[in-house]
C-alpha cells in the first residue's frame, strides 16, 4: 500500500522484517519504561467509572437500543473503547512520531541502515497497533467482567478497535508530517477534542437534528464508535459494513499520503 | 539521466555526479573514484557540497544527474542492499536519546538484521574500541561531544562496513577529543577498511587520507594525495609575516623577487618559497620590520589558497 | 516589588506571541464539553430518573464544576513543562538569575503570570457560561475568583514539584493519576455524594471538590452555609505551596 512514492525513487514495498527491527527499538524503550505503558490502561476506565456509572445513575434508563433500554455503562462503554483506540494511536504516531522525526532525529539514523522510508512508516504503525491492541484487550476483559457486553459478537470487538487503530495510526502519522512545532498540536487537539464529544460517544445519534446527524456520520470516530457498539451490544445490521468500509479506505489514503509526505521529508 | 552500476572495481565510482535544490545546484558534476581499502577525502569550505555528496553516496538522496555506482550496486534501487554494507557517521550525531549508550549499538545492529547475540557482543567490543565501555549503561544526553563522536563511529561500524562514510568526523570537538578520534580512524584504515571522509580541516585531511579532491562551490577543483597536491599547488615552505595594522599597503613592490609567489591576507604576508629562512633573511635585508616572523610547510590550507583565493575556514 | 514585575512582564511578552494556541485547550474545550455533555446528554438526564441535578438542569450543575476544573487544568498544563523549560531547556531563569532578579522575584513573577493566566481563562469562560445561560445571579461573577484561587492552589505545588525534576517523565503521571481522576470523580459531573464514601472523604481534601462546590452555589444564587472552609482548604494549598516551590526553587538554581 506504501508503494507510490515521490520523485523518481521507485516504488519501495515495505518488508515487514526491516520493520519489525524499528517495533523492537520501540519495545527496548519501553521495557523502562512499562509504568507508562500500564497506566494506559488506567484512562479509559476511570472515564468508564465516572461517565457510564457516575453520570449513568443520573441517566437511568433513557438510553434505548431497538426499542429496548440499556444500562447507561453499556451504551457508553464501547464508545470509550472506541476513543481510546483513537487517542492511543493518535499520540502515538502525531505526537511520538513527529519528536522521533523533528527532535531527536531518529529517522535520519534509521535511514542510513537498510531500513526505508516505507519500513519505518510501518514499524511505527505496527507498533502503535500492538500497543493499542493491549488496551482494546484490557478494556474489553474490564467491559466483561462488569457485565456490559451483551452479545458473543464481542468477540470481533477486539479486531475492530485494531481496525480503529490502524486508521488513526495513518491519520496520525500523515497529520505529523504537516506539523511544524508543537504549537500546531493545538490544532491535533482542535480535532480530536470534538470527535471525543460529538461522535455519539455519550448520546444516540438521533439526539441531533437531521442535517447534524449526517455530518456526524462524515466524522470518522463516529463509525469506530458505531462499531464497536454493535459488536458489544449485539444489535448487528448492515451499517456495519459501512463501518468498514470508511475506517478502511481513510486507514489507506492517510498511509499512502504518510508515506508519500515522509518520503519528502527525509529522502532531500 | 543515466545512472548504472559500473564494471570498474572501485568501490565508489561517480561521473558527472550533480545534485540540486529548487534553484540551487549543491554539487556540481563532479567526478571521482574510491579504491579498496584507502582512506578518500573531500575537503572544502561550509558549503561546498561536500555533505549532499556524502548523502548522495549513503542512499538517502537522490542524484539530480550522472552516474553513481556504490560497491558496484546502484544506489537508486538498491539502496537496502547498499546501507546494509555501509557505516555511516553523519555531519550532526543522530544518536537515539532515548535508548542508553549500549542500547543505542545493540538496536542499530538490528537494524541490520544481525542477530542478537552477535549485536550484543559486537555493542560490547566496539565500546571499548572507542573507549566508551564504562558509559555502556548510562544514558546518552549528558555524554561530552567527543564522547557522542566515538558513540556515532562505533554505531557506524557495528555492521563491519566495507566501506566507512565520515562526515567531518571532528569539527566541534576540542583538540584532545579530536586526537581520540583521529587515532580511532587511524587504526581502522590499518585494519583495511575503506573511508570515506568530508572535512574543513586541512589538518585532518593531511593526517588521514591517502587521497582526496578539494571540493569548492558545488565543484571539485584538484585532486590527488596531500604531498601531491602540496607540491603541485605549493611550495616546500612558507614564509609568514605579520605586520603593525595598516603597514600591509606600504609593503607595495618591497617584496618583489624573494619569493615564487606572495599572499596578502588581511592579518598576515604568505611567501611561498623553498627555503623560507633564506627568504626571511631577505625581507630583513631590505630594511622591512614585521612584527613575527614564521617559517613551516606548506599545508593544504595553501594549496585551497592557491586554487581559490580564499582560506578553509573563515 | 519592581523585580517581581519584571518577570511578570517577561512571561506577558511571550504570551503575547504564544496566546492563540493556548486560548483552545482553556477555552474551546470547555466550550465543547459544555455543549456535549450539558445539553445533549442533559437532555438524556431530563428523561432519567431524577431530571433535574440539585433542583437545576445538567447544564447548569455541570457549567460551574467546568469552570473550577478548568482553572485546574490550566494550572497543570502551566506549571508543568513550561517551568521544566525554563529551569532546563531554555534556561530562562538561569538567564534572569544573572541579572539583578532574585528567586524572590522569579517566584513572584511566577505566582503574578499565574494569577493572571487563571483570570484571563476564567474571564471567558465566564462570559461562555452567561451565553449559555446557566448564570442566574450578580454573585455569580464571584465565581471568577473562586476559579483563580483554584488554579493557584493546584498550580503552586504543581510548580514546587516541577522545579525538583529534572525529565518530564513525572508529568503524565501527574496527570493521569492527580489531575484526570479529579476532573472525572471530583464532583464535576455527578453530584460527589454518588461516590463510595472514601473517595468522597479524598475528594474533600482536594481544592477542587471545594472550589466546584462555591461556584456552584455562587452561580445558582443561593447561600453556603460552608463557604468559610470551601475557600480555606483551596487558601491552604496556596500557601504550603508558594513556601514550598521558594524551597524547591532555591535549591535547583543555587547550588
Ligand atoms: N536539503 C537542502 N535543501 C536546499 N539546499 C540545500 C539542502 N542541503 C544542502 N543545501 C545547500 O547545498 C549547498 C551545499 O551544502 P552541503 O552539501 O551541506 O555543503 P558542505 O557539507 O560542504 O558544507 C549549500 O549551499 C546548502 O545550503
Ligand atoms: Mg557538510
Amino acid at each position: 500500500m506504501i508503494a507510490i512514492l515521490a520523485g523518481r525513487r521507485p516504488a519501495q514495498v515495505p518488508a515487514a522484517r526491516r520493520a519489525s527491527h524499528l517495533v523492537e527499538r520501540n519495545a527496548i524503550l519501553y521495557r523502562r519504561e512499562w509504568s507508562l505503558i500500564v497506566s494506559g490502561f488506567f484512562e479509559p476506565l476511570l472515564y468508564l467509572l465516572a461517565i457510564g456509572y457516575g453520570v449513568g445513575s443520573l441517566v437511568g434508563s433513557a438510553v434505548t437500543l431497538n426499542g429496548h433500554p440499556i444500562p447507561y455503562a453499556a451504551f457508553v462503554a464501547p464508545a470509550l473503547m472506541a476513543t481510546s483506540a483513537m487517542n492511543g494511536a493518535v499520540y502515538e504516531t502525531a505526537f511520538n512520531f513527529f519528536y522521533k522525526l523533528k527532535y531527536v532525529k531518529l529517522y535520519d539514523a534509521v535511514l542510513a541502515t537498510p531500513l526505508g522510508v516505507a519500513d519505518v512508516a510501518l514499524g511505527e504503525i505496527v507498533w502503535a497497533l500492538i500497543r493499542g491492541t493491549l488496551y482494546a484487550l484490557g478494556f474489553l476483559i474490564v467491559m466483561a467482567g462488569l457485565g456490559l457486553i451483551a452479545s458473543p459478537w464481542a468477540i470481533l470487538a477486539l479486531p475492530a478497535a485494531m481496525l480503529i487503530g490502524f486508521t488513526f495510526a495513518a491519520v496520525g502519522t500523515a497529520a505529523s508530517t504537516f506539523v511544524r512545532t508543537w504549537q500546531d498540536f493545538d490544532l491535533v487537539l482542535i480535532v480530536m477534542i470534538p470527535l471525543f464529544l460529538f461522535s455519539a460517544t455519550f448520546y444516540p445519534i438521533t439526539l441531533y437534528p437531521g442535517a447534524l446527524q449526517l455530518v456526524v456520520q462524515l466524522t470518522p470516530l463516529y463509525h469506530g464508535v458505531d462499531l464497536l457498539r454493535s459488536l458489544t451490544t449485539g444489535s448487528i445490521g448492515p451499517g456495519l459494513v459501512g463501518d468498514l468500509v470508511y475506517l478502511v479506505v481513510l486507514g489507506g489514503a492517510a498511509l499512502l499520503l504518510a508515506a508519500v509526505r515522509l518520503q519528502r521529508l527525509l529522502l532531500k | 539521466m543515466a545512472i548504472s552500476p559500473s564494471d570498474t572495481t572501485a568501490l565508489i565510482h561517480a561521473r558527472g555526479l550533480s545534485k540540486r535544490f529548487a534553484n540551487l545546484v549543491a554539487v556540481d558534476a563532479i567526478d571521482f573514484d574510491v579504491d579498496r581499502g584507502e582512506a578518500f577525502g573531500f575537503l572544502g569550505p561550509n558549503g561546498a557540497g561536500k555533505t549532499s555528496t556524502m548523502r548522495m553516496i549513503g542512499c538517502v538522496s537522490t542524484p539530480s544527474s550522472g552516474t553513481l555506482s556504490v560497491l558496484g550496486m546502484n544506489p537508486i534501487t538498491d539502496g537496502p542492499r547498499i546501507r546494509a554494507r555501509l557505516g555511516v557517521v553523519p555531519q550532526a550525531d543522530t544518536l537515539d536519546m532515548e535508548l542508553h549508550v549500549d542500547e543505542n549499538l545493540f538496536t542499530y545492529a538490528r537494524y541490520f538484521d544481525i542477530p542478537r547475540d552477535v549485536a550484543r557482543r559486537r555493542a560490547k567490543e566496539l565500546l571499548e574500541f572507542v573507549q566508551l565501555n564504562d558509559r555502556a549503561k548510562d544514558e546518552v544526553e549528558p555524554l561530552s561531544g567527543g564522547m557522542k563522536r566515538r558513540l556515532t563511529i562505533a554505531r557506524a561500524l557495528v555492521n563491519e562496513p566495507d566501506l566507512l562514510l565520515l562526515d567531518e568526523p571532528t569539527t566541534g570537538l576540542d583538540p584532545q577529543a579530536r586526537h581520540l578520534v583521529w587515532d580511532r580512524l587511524y587504526r581502522l584504515k590499518q585494519q583495511g577498511v575503506t573511508i570515506v571522509l568530508t572535512s574543513h580541516y586541512m589538518d585532518e585531511a593531511e593526517q588521514l587520507c591517502d587521497r582526496l579532491v578539494v571540493m569548492d562551490k558545488a565543484k571539485i577543483v584538484a585532486s590527488g594525495s596531500p604531498r601531491s597536491l602540496i607540491d603541485r599547488y605549493a611550495t616546500r615552505e612558507v614564509l609568514e609575516l605579520r605586520f603593525k595594522i595598516d603597514a600591509a599597503p606600504a609593503l607595495d613592490g618591497k617584496l618583489e623577487g624573494i619569493a615564487d609567489r606572495v599572499e596578502v591576507l588581511p592579518d598576515r604576508v604568505l611567501l611561498y618559497t623553498q627555503d623560507g629562512d633564506a627568504a626571511a633573511a631577505a625581507v630583513h635585508e631590505r630594511g622591512l620590520q614585521p612584527e613575527s616572523t614564521l617559517v613551516r610547510r606548506s599545508t593544504l590550507e595553501d594549496v585551497f589558497l592557491r586554487l581559490t583565493g580564499r582560506s578553509l575556514i573563515e | 516589588m519592581i523585580g517581581t514585575w519584571r518577570v511578570l512582564e517577561h512571561h506577558l511578552m511571550v504570551y503575547r506571541r504564544t496566546w492563540k494556541g493556548g486560548m483552545f485547550v482553556s477555552f474551546a474545550s470547555p466550550i465543547l464539553f459544555l455543549a456535549a455533555m450539558g445539553i445533549g446528554l442533559g437532555s438524556l438526564i431530563a428523561r432519567g430518573p431524577v431530571r433535574t441535578v440539585g433542583g437545576v438542569s445538567y447544564l447548569a450543575f455541570l457549567a460551574p464544576g467546568l469552570l473550577a476544573a478548568t482553572a485546574m487544568q490550566t494550572a497543570f498544563v502551566e506549571e508543568t513543562y513550561p517551568i521544566m523549560a525554563k529551569l532546563q531547556w531554555l534556561r530562562t531563569y538561569d538567564g534572569m538569575l544573572a541579572t539583578p532578579l532574585t528567586i524572590g522575584n522569579l517566584l513572584g513573577g511566577e505566582i503574578g503570570w499565574l494569577a493572571v493566566r487563571q483570570a484571563i481563562t476564567a474571564i471567558t469562560f465566564f462570559i461562555v457560561l452567561v451565553i449559555f445561560g446557566t448564570v442566574s445571579s450578580v454573585a455569580a461573577v464571584l465565581m471568577i475568583p473562586v476559579a483563580v484561587l483554584n488554579g493557584l492552589a493546584f498550580g503552586l505545588p504543581i510548580m514546587a514539584f516541577s522545579a525538583t525534576q529534572r525529565k518530564d517523565k513525572g508529568f503524565p503521571v501527574i496527570g493521569r493519576f492527580i489531575i484526570t481522576p479529579l476532573f472525572l470523580l471530583g464532583g464535576v459531573f455527578f453530584p460527589i455524594q454518588r461516590l463510595p464514601q472514601l473517595a468522597q472523604v479524598i475528594a474533600w481534601l482536594t481544592p477542587l471538590a471545594h472550589s466546584v462546590a462555591l461556584a456552584r452555589s455562587l452561580a445558582i444564587g443561593g447561600s453556603n452555609g460552608s463557604a468559610a472552609i470551601h475557600l480555606a482548604v483551596p487558601a491552604t494549598y496556596v500557601v504550603v505551596g508558594i513556601a514550598a516551590a521558594g524551597i524547591t526553587l532555591r535549591r535547583r538554581l543555587v547550588q
